[in-house]
């Protein structure tokens, strides 16, 4: 690799410099930090890991972080299977309407989470909804059940596997297929063996951006879920619940394990990104 | 009749591509099809191979009408002008590709693609991924890929425009070679007058999506069909109102024939070996003529000097098109 040429350093690149470690520090790294330090300390007490003990061993705190969990891995399956498909016919079909599905596609992220609860609401509510008396008809709820908790948490993430995606889609062109299909290979084989390895790091960086984000959704969870104690009241929810009541440190510790995650999966695509450079 | 092309259009909106396309080619042999860009010949190929559907018309391949066939169907070898290695595979997996698909056993897929990578000389590279190889080299890994599955025809799209000038003529020299040992009908597209000249047993000149003449290197050298063609594969220059190749005018200082023209030497541009002569006639023409280096210099040709042009004998001669057309 060419080495990168930099310009002359002048005092302005060392302010610059100053600027931004500032804003970054004072905005994300110092504010997240201190949730991790409240996790464990305690003003007269010292450092303590009883908060989590007692996240463990309340069975309703489990039961958030379980629906958590299940929610956003479900919500990420179900990107990554139509955050692919949706890609494919983005780049490699021509149809009419095209460019109003790519616009739409961007609408969960500049939408607020709120919105899409309410909208989700509007739907598959149980009683007003437009579909959801259809659904509770033959026994499905949705809204203030776990399907509604999935779904919000599926709309506020949707584009992020897609975004990843169709630039690499777009970047390795069509000549590959082409050549398997000269040589023998049906459109399936050919995505398998051959367009699916050639997006599999964008696939990948997408799958761990749109699971952060899923086991981080609020906003959106928080209207359709209803927020029932042991039954959809999902580790976010816990949060917000703890810190109104004045249990600030098992507030902190909550976070704190919600944030560990999302930064564990910022790691893992530092590392990936780091490797796909490198085999690319 | 390996390949038979009849009644064939394509039009991309109101931009025709190909205009009632007729063409056999026959089986064995290395055909040229050889046009400049936007002529319509890399379509005419892929609709050969099946990778665009044209129009109206029909393609049949070794006797088996191929219209409706897809392209996996066709049984076509297809080399891409930018190579299409499926960069996550080896070298071996490349090539193995098309034999794993059709479910061949693994020791007979493991001779095959031996024998092919001998074949191409990447043998020591069969286990490099294809961004570890050159140019020359993954377009040799493409070529052992298509004919690994044993094609009844070998479609090549500018195989080798991708490359520099000296692998070029290599690997030219190399498809001649490989051409006469496996003997399968061969079909690629260049815009390189030189290369097609070179390599094919047959030469397609394909122009405005129509095919301008069909022969050999020295039928359409020898006898080109009209103007286009004759300037396509070579150069020329006019002389009397007439079309003919710089080096088919003889420079003399005095006149050869009734048919020499007086004029004034008004350039010289030596390139090599060669010297190329702009003359000036009296009769206001502008006249190219090419000369060999010893010739103009025993001639003591320079700027302003005065000459005679007349054509060799036996020199192939047109008229030249009006200017206006």
């Amino acid at each position: 690799m060419a080495e990168t040429r930099r310009s002359p350093r002048t005092p302005l690149t060392y302010v610059l410099r100053i600027i931004v470690i500032a804003y970054l520090g004072l905005l994300v790294a110092w504010p997240v930090f201190l949730v991790g330090w409240n996790a464990f300390h305690v003003p007269d007490v010292g450092f303590t890991t009883q908060a989590f003990g007692e996240i463990f061993s309340d069975p309703q705190m489990m039961h958030a972080i379980q629906l958590t969990c299940i929610a956003a891995v479900v919500a990420t399956l179900i990107n990554l299977v139509f955050g692919v498909s949706i890609s494919m016919l983005l780049v490699r079909t021509e149809f009419p309407g095209k460019r109003i599905l790519s616009a739409m596609i961007d609408l969960p992220l500049s939408v607020s989470p709120i919105v899409v609860g309410l909208a989700l609401v509007l739907v598959y509510g149980g009683r007003e909804g437009w579909l959801g008396p259809a659904l509770e008809s033959v026994g499905i709820q949705v809204i203030f059940a776990t399907p509604g908790i999935i779904l919000a948490t599926a709309f506020v993430s949707l584009p992020l596997v897609i975004r990843e995606v169709i630039p690499v889609l777009e970047e390795i062109g069509t000549e590959q297929e082409q050549a398997a299909a000269s040589l023998g290979a049906s459109t399936w084989q050919t995505f398998w063996r051959i367009t699916l390895p050639g997006i599999k790091w964008a696939v990948i960086y997408g799958v761990v951006l749109t699971l952060a984000r899923s086991l981080g959704e609020f906003g959106a969870v928080k209207v359709v879920s209803g927020n029932v104690l042991g039954q959809t009241r999902t580790a976010t929810l816990a949060v917000e619940e703890k810190y109104l009541n004045f249990d600030q440190q098992g507030a902190y510790a909550v976070a704190f394990l919600l944030a560990s995650v999302s930064v564990i999966c910022i790691l893992v695509v530092f590392v990936l990104r780091a490797r796909g450079a490198r085999v690319r | 009749m390996s390949i038979e092309v009849s009644g064939v259009n394509k039009r991309y909106g109101d931009f025709v591509a190909l205009e009632d396309i007729n063409l056999t080619i026959p089986t064995g042999q290395l055909t040229a099809l050889l046009g400049p860009s936007g002529g319509g010949k890399t379509t005419l190929l892929r609709v050969i191979a099946g990778l665009e559907t044209p129009d109206t018309g029909t393609i049949s391949i070794e006797g088996v009408e191929a219209t409706a066939l897809p392209v996996q169907k066709r049984n076509v070898g297809f080399v891409f002008q930018h190579y299409a290695a499926f960069k996550h595979l080896t070298v071996a997996k490349n090539v193995a590709f098309g034999l794993e698909i059709r479910k061949k056993p693994r020791a007979e897929i493991a001779a095959k693609v031996e024998e092919l990578l001998e074949l191409v000389h990447l043998s020591q590279f069969a286990d490099r991924l294809p961004s570890q190889l050159s140019g020359g080299q993954r377009q040799r890994m493409a070529l052992a890929r298509a004919l690994a599955i044993e094609p009844s025809v070998l479609l090549l799209d500018e195989p080798f425009g991708a490359l520099d000038a000296k692998v070029r003529k290599e690997l030219r020299d190399w498809l001649r070679r490989l051409h006469d040992e496996v003997h399968v009908t061969t079909v690629f597209v260049t815009h390189d007058q030189e290369e097609a000249l070179e390599v094919a047993d047959e030469i397609v000149v394909v122009n405005q999506g129509g095919i301008e003449q069909i022969g050999t290197p020295e039928q359409l050298y020898d006898e080109p069909a009209n103007d286009f063609v004759m300037s396509f594969l070579g150069d020329v220059t006019t002389l009397g109102g007439s079309l003919i190749r710089p080096h088919d005018v003889e420079v003399t200082t005095s006149p050869l024939s009734e048919h020499s023209l007086e004029g004034t030497v008004s350039r010289v541009l030596r390139i090599g070996f060669e010297v190329r002569l702009t003359v000036l006639t009296d009769d206001g023409e502008v006249v190219t003529a090419e000369l060999t280096r010893t010739h103009a210099r025993a001639l003591q040709l320079e700027e302003g000097a005065n000459v005679f042009v007349t054509p060799s004998p036996g020199a192939y001669m047109m008229p030249a098109p009006s200017l206006a057309g």
